[in-house]
């Protein structure tokens, strides 16, 4: 329920909405987008990675010199959790043929296709498999499949989305897989929502200038998400999962491939060898860093433990001076503070209003775009809502929905939306919902080719964690797309590199030779990383939190 | 497990990152975690209260949204004979609640080839045969956090309806709460997933489209405007870009 004191500010939401119908109803524009350069001044101006401290530069590593963002440049600045001269690597204690790290969309993808293709793989995952943002995306995939529209046309949108930056053959990649991928996922036996004649339902996203996301409900991740994990725990002969158990550093041969990683069982704080002949990172992206300490919509594991060993191992970065903040993250009530509201809801006909119950930007504006013009209402034209807790929010109104689609469609588009509301006592059918933009996806990544190659032989990269897609800013729709197109080809490609590769004797000399690099660089720092797991440990616990030595996995 | 200085790091409070609360003057409720007391704030989720108390959850955390179901909780109250099994990510905390999350939920799937399968009630006879011996008691449905029909889905797997099964178990989160308290030892869950599975694969109408564009990608029928387009330098891909027309 919301306190008393919105009355007034949602009685005005109420009152526009017939006037906010007519005019979605007629099919103009129900505010005018943005041009290019009114695009340009509202990111300048509000968008959280144009603040002068959001990107450091970094003094070490493959990229040295270049600007990141800075909690990125302070995580990659860090040490090893391991002392690579205790390690025997001549006897490692697993061998697979491809190593996939994470469990998520992108590594069940790749192992799957791994497989098809004769190979065998290990998915080793700090989580269980599937814990992942794979798992909660809610909006859909991208894929041109109708006549009105193209894939060419999808290239367009995406490219301008991530602001012309984005490498084009990855773009083309993503955008002619798309519709074979919408079949694939079929074949799996994912259920796509589809109108009365078989052809799919499909609605618009920010920034797409064709209806063409694909949804499963607003439970869309999950469906794909729990078909792929239900296929892969179907061969457990070909694909060994190992849950809990991150890895923490690559292994490098004599020659500079990848030659596999450092394994370590979260429970009983072990350290393995495992050797593998190709290696593919589907670690996803980092959420749980909470960049300028903003709430996220990512799940528990997303700490991007992925960026960090690849980097230690020589693996180049693109665009990791580039956030994702999504604009609609929940904002009240606060123990929902952060969670995502699909973009499906704007796609649906939602609209983003401010306290006088006023829209104030084109709803379907690229994530970026979108992002900046809320926190400009909040900040600069004091237009916000301010929560119990002094926090500014927009209200997004859902209640038009039903208006525009007919009763009953938010229960039966928005399951997962509406029960998270109701349990807090918001119907939101009958009231809007209170939003603020919400820490959501690294836009950069590792770099690769369309072939999810990087510049380490024998090391791949899909999803989340790669880095050359999106350029600076992702469009919904295309990360559920882009673990899908990007897994098959990692697992295709790399199946065709084990067959041929020749591995040479094991070695971390990296993890070494990366320490010498910070103390050379003179930089002091206590961080260990990968990252695995944030700790929401309250201040007044932590100061009580004393034990001097560690013994075993006692602390 | 984060070290000391991560553990530090506070959020860093900019113009553009909203404020945060502070933790004073808040309502506090007494829970039992796992036994022990704790004071916690009343408005607290169930997951917020075990890492105020100053857990490091390792199992019991996943998406945190209620997508995942790594956080089924089990709990009682004070002058309530009810067992209550929940997500811990999605529920509030009560003065005097005695609690606990299950770290993993024994469950058995059966390794099937989808493409050998046929969307019939044999199927489930032969893969998941213990759903025969549902005695319709409800406890299933009871006990599920997303309010599902789950028994209802079960009972829709014994006619051979699987559009039903995969209608009703689509928002399934696959916690295990079902299978942990079903007396007929059914794992529900994973019953609902093979449902859903067929009917994507066997049941849903063929879209005659995408089989078309898949056949016209085939044909590259599309290379020459890709090719026109990767061509472009940046200020001709703009004005193409901002001048296209929206649906």
């Amino acid at each position: 329920m919301y306190p008393d004191y919105m009355n007034e500010s949602l009685k005005k939401v109420a009152q526009t909405r017939n006037k906010r119908f007519e005019l979605a109803k007629s099919g103009k524009p129900v505010f005018p987008p943005m041009s290019a350069e009114e695009r340009e001044e509202v990111l300048n101006k509000f968008h959280p990675d144009y603040k002068p401290d959001a990107i450091s530069e970094i003094r070490i590593g493959p990229n040295k010199g270049e600007k990141l963002t800075t909690e990125v440049a302070d995580m990659l600045e860090s040490r090893s959790r391991i002392r690579p001269e205790l390690f025997d690597l001549t006897h490692p204690e697993y061998e697979t043929d491809i190593l996939i790290i994470g469990g998520g969309g992108a590594g069940c993808v790749a192992a799957i296709i791994a497989m098809k293709n004769g190979v065998k793989s290990t998915i080793s995952t700090k989580l269980r498999i599937g814990d992942a943002n794979s798992m909660m995306s809610q909006g859909g995939m991208q894929a041109a499949v109708r006549a009105q529209d193209s894939p060419a046309r999808h290239y367009l949108d995406a490219i301008g989305g991530g602001h012309f930056d984005n490498k084009p053959e990855l773009v083309r990649t993503l955008t002619e897989d798309a519709p074979e991928t919408v079949k694939w996922l079929e074949d799996l036996g994912v259920v796509w929502d589809k109108l009365e004649d078989g052809s799919l339902q499909l609605l618009h996203g920010g920034g797409t200038s064709r209806k063409r996301m694909h949804s499963c409900r607003d439970y869309t991740g999950a469906i794909i998400m729990r078909t792929l994990m239900d296929e892969v725990k179907n061969h457990p002969d070909k694909i060994t999962v190992f849950e809990f158990m991150p890895i923490v550093e690559l292994i490098l041969d004599n020659k500079g491939q990848c030659a596999g990683g450092i394994l370590y069982n979260l429970e009983t704080e072990e350290y393995f060898t495992v050797k593998a002949r190709a290696t593919i990172i589907a670690t996803g992206g980092y959420g749980r860093l909470h960049i300028r300490g903003f709430d996220t919509t990512n799940h528990y594991g997303a700490t991007g433990d992925g960026l960090v060993i690849a980097y230690r191992a020589g693996a180049k970065l693109l665009f990791m001076d580039s956030v994702q903040y999504h604009p609609t993250g929940a904002i009240f009530p606060e123990q929902i503070g952060g969670f995502l509201i699909t973009e499906k809801i704007r796609g649906a006909g939602g609209q983003p209003l401010n306290k006088h119950g006023e829209i104030f930007v084109f709803p379907q504006e690229p994530r970026d775009v979108e992002t900046s013009a809320i926190i400009r209402e909040c900040l600069e034209r004091n237009n916000g809502i301010e929560t119990p807790s002094g926090r500014l929010g927009v209200w997004l109104d859902s209640p038009l929905i039903e208006m525009l689609q007919g009763k009953g469609y938010i229960n039966k588009q928005f399951p997962a939306m509406h029960r998270q509301f109701i349990r807090y006592g918001i119907d939101i059918t009958e009231e809007p919902m209170l939003v603020y933009p919400s820490l959501h996806y690294q836009n950069g990544g590792i770099e690769i080719n369309e072939k999810g190659e990087t510049n380490i032989p024998g090391l791949y990269v899909a999803g989340e964690a790669s880095g050359g897609v999106h350029g600076r800013n992702r469009l919904m729709g295309n990360s559920v797309l882009d673990y899908n197109v990007f897994g098959r080809r990692a697992g295709k490609y790399s199946a065709e590199y084990v067959k041929t590769v020749e591995l040479g004797p094991l070695s971390l000399e990296h993890v070494a030779n990366y320490e010498n690099e910070l103390k050379n660089a003179k930089i002091k720092t206590d961080l260990i990383t990968p990252v695995l797991l944030p700790s929401y440990t309250p201040e007044v616990v932590r100061k009580r939190q004393l034990t001097a030595h560690y013994e075993g996995t006692i602390r | 497990m984060p070290t000391k200085k991560e553990a530090k790091k506070k959020p860093v409070k900019t113009p553009e990152a909203k404020s945060v609360k502070k933790a004073q003057d808040k309502e506090m409720v007494t829970v039992f975690i796992m036994g022990k007391a704790y004071k916690v704030p009343a408005e607290a989720t169930i997951m917020g209260a075990i890492e105020y108390a100053g857990y490091q959850i390792k199992r019991g955390a996943g998406c945190r949204e209620g997508f995942c179901g790594a956080c089924a909780t089990v709990y009682r109250v004070p002058n309530d004979y009810k067992i209550y099994t929940v997500l811990a990510c999605t529920t509030l905390v009560q003065e005097g609640m005695w609690l606990s999350q299950l770290p993993a939920i024994p469950t058995q799937k059966p390794v099937y080839d989808i493409n050998k399968l046929e969307p019939n009630v044999a199927t489930f006879q032969k893969i998941y045969p213990e759903v025969f011996r549902c005695v319709a008691c409800n406890t299933c449905t009871k006990a599920c956090p997303q309010d599902l029909e789950v028994m209802d889905y079960i009972q829709a797997v014994l006619r051979g309806d699987i559009e039903k099964v995969m209608d009703l178990s689509f928002d399934c989160l696959c916690c295990g709460m079902c299978a942990i308290r079903c007396p007929a030892e059914i794992v529900q869950h994973n019953v609902g997933m093979l449902a859903k599975r067929l009917y994507g694969k066997y049941l849903s109408r063929e879209s005659i489209q995408l089989k078309k564009r898949i056949q016209e990608v085939k044909e590259h029928k599309y290379d020459k405007e890709y090719k026109e387009l990767m061509k472009m330098g940046k200020e001709e891909l703009k004005k193409k870009y901002y001048e296209r027309d929206l649906e």
